[in-house]
């Protein structure tokens, strides 16, 4: 991109969000990756209406069966539906993905700007219980966590959101170090506005987009780890299924049946991608100045 | 340097301290003992298992107790493992966990490295795309898929490489240590690139190039030093992850390592093993984090000049 090109395309005045929108637009990986997962989101939203199975609907004399017209992604030895099976881990694992995200988000946040903006003694000891939160190592602990304290799905939001919120605090704490001695928040403080306040309606919406960059690329590690625990037999518990759940099964029994194994997986691969293209080309499109152009 | 380094180990005493006590405390809060079997148990009997091991002291006793052997280098006897010590079964997984971590470790240093400086040298061509994309692939297939993929081609299908085992058959250590290494391999080839490209545009190379060294040596002797910081120091967290990776590796390839007794113990509220496991390993992940640190810090030139400016 041309710095004439810059100049012929911004509107007058647009908007940060605006300009962010037409660069973001321009990144077709980027595209590819929001228009695959509003699809997966929306099926997963709708999956009670649109799976053409029930979720626990068993058919003992079919068994496991290869894809075919009634089943388009098989059976499993139960003669479950796979297609339906694999909506409904759909469901848990985006669930999963979000609200964990949320989680982090929502403590990263408040820890960090408070840090940022308070500065001072507060700031420095905020940021080293940061840093020696970040010397634990976490993956043991939470494999503990869920051994200990049964495997329930709270629990599992709450390990891992408590996980990855270290980063976030980092990234708001620098971006609102940046910003609380800007103009605007002086000119906010000068006219006797109560720090929550500043806090909230002019110090975060000003750090929002590597918020957002960082909450879209986190999504895809926190889906990842409960796949992980999943995995070993301490995430999501059956009946519940979630796509790690049905590659932990499927790949017990993929000499036989490899469909179980791999429409799950390419169901959480496609996802996967999907983020992370998403996040990067959100990154250069809200934060010009690490972008590759 | 050396105070450095000195600074660094004698902070990570609290957080290992944080670890075994915040260890020692949760365990006890799980339900079930490690004498609670399937059967139950003669309270008479469980009351003898409970005193023999000391768990019918106060709590804080039986911590300070721990805390006193394990400075001793005892870390108990096992609960599940009659006459077994838990340093002799952590010893016993080592070897096949610490290999299997090594060579993970190499395959993602070597491929990772080799595609990122591919790419770096002619961005936003074929030869940058192409190991780019493999890598966006590699990150977006967890170890859990990749692993059974990898035996259900190789193994059932092709059948050229053995589907289990650890030294067993031969070739038995390839799938594994690919299966773990690969998604390493993908980050270390991102941030290799990005290194690289950051370095590449600088002035020192611009004068390496105009002293007339062939591109190779710019490439791999001043470039590579200093585009590899950023990967370097990806390795030292990427350790704890690779660990955990093991795990799972582990499991799918039943490789008799550390991996499979940690969540064994776990779920057998085997007391004495867990807290051994957790200590080893978080002392493993915090010792990495230290070499890394050191290792970056080491190849940055003026970040080393600071550290010798303030031994002095």
């Amino acid at each position: 991109m041309t710095v004439g090109n810059v100049i012929m395309d911004a509107e007058p005045g647009a908007s940060l969000w605006a300009d962010a929108w037409r660069r973001l637009k321009k990144n077709k990986l980027a595209v590819f990756g929001l228009l695959v997962l509003s699809v997966l989101i929306v099926i997963a939203l709708l999956a009670p209406w649109i799976a053409p199975y029930g979720y626990e609907q068993q058919n003992l004399e079919l068994g496991a069966t290869p894809p075919s017209f009634a089943h388009w992604f098989g059976t499993d030895l139960f003669g479950r539906d796979m297609l339906t099976r694999v909506l409904y881990g759909g469901r848990v694992s985006l669930a999963v993905g979000l609200i964990a995200t949320f989680v982090a988000l929502v403590i990263g946040v408040t820890w960090g700007t408070i840090a940022g903006y308070l500065g001072g003694r507060t700031d420095a000891v905020m940021m080293r219980i940061v840093d020696a939160l970040y010397a634990l190592p976490f993956i043991i602990f939470i494999i503990l966590l869920m051994v200990v304290f049964g495997r329930s799905v709270l629990l599992l939001f709450v390990a891992i959101g408590a996980v990855e919120w270290l980063t976030m605090a980092r990234i708001v704490r620098a971006q609102v170090l940046s910003i609380r001695n800007q103009e605007f928040v002086e000119a906010a403080r000068a006219m006797g506005l109560s720090t929550p306040h500043i806090l909230a309606k002019h110090v975060v919406p000003n750090s929002l987009g590597p918020i957002i960059v960082y909450a879209t690329l986190t999504v895809p590690q926190v889906m990842l780890l409960e796949a992980f625990l999943s995995f070993l037999g301490l995430g999501i518990q059956p009946p519940q299924s979630s796509w790690g759940l049905l590659i932990s099964h499927g790949a017990n029994v993929m000499e036989d049946s490899p469909w179980l194994l791999i429409f799950p997986g390419l169901a959480l691969s496609l996802t996967l991608f999907a983020l992370n293209f998403l996040g990067d080309g959100l990154r250069d499109a809200l934060d010009p100045r690490v972008s590759k152009d | 340097m050396l105070r450095f380094v000195l600074v660094r180990l004698l902070q990570s005493i609290p957080v290992l301290f944080t670890v075994i006590t915040a260890t020692f405390f949760l365990i006890r809060q799980a339900p079930g003992g490690p004498f609670d079997a399937d059967k139950p148990v003669i309270p008479a009997v469980k009351r003898a298992l409970e005193a023999k091991y000391n768990l019918d002291l106060p709590m804080w006793q039986q911590y300070l107790n721990y805390l006193g052997d394990l400075l001793r280098g005892d870390m108990g006897p096992s609960f599940k493992y009659p006459g077994w010590a838990v340093h002799d079964l952590i010893l016993s997984g080592l070897p096949a966990t610490a290999e299997l971590a090594l060579y993970a470790l190499l395959v993602a240093i070597i491929v990772g490295v080799l595609a990122g400086v591919c790419a770096a040298l002619k961005p936003n061509t074929a030869q940058d795309y192409i190991p780019m994309s493999v890598a966006m692939l590699g990150i977006c297939m967890p170890t859990f898929l990749l692993g059974p993929l990898l035996v259900l081609v190789f193994g059932f299908w092709l059948n050229w490489l053995p589907i289990s085992g650890w030294g067993d058959l031969p070739g038995d250590k390839i799938m594994p240590s690919i299966t773990l290494g690969a998604a390493y391999a993908a980050y270390v080839a991102r941030l290799t690139r990005g290194g690289m490209l950051d370095v590449m545009s600088q002035d020192y190379i611009r004068t390496a190039r105009a002293k007339g060294l062939p591109e190779r040596v710019v490439v791999f002797k001043h470039a590579l030093r200093g585009g590899l910081i950023p990967t370097i120091a990806f390795l030292g967290p990427a350790f704890a992850g690779l660990l955990a990776g093991s795990f799972v590796v582990e499991t799918i390839f039943q490789i008799p390592g550390l991996g499979r007794f940690y969540v064994q113990a776990a779920f057998n509220r085997d007391y004495t093993m867990i807290l051994g496991t957790t200590i080893f390993l978080s002392t493993l992940i915090i010792f990495f984090n230290l070499l890394s640190d050191l290792l970056a810090t080491w190849m940055n030139p003026k970040l080393r000049h600071q550290l010798r400016g303030q031994s002095v």
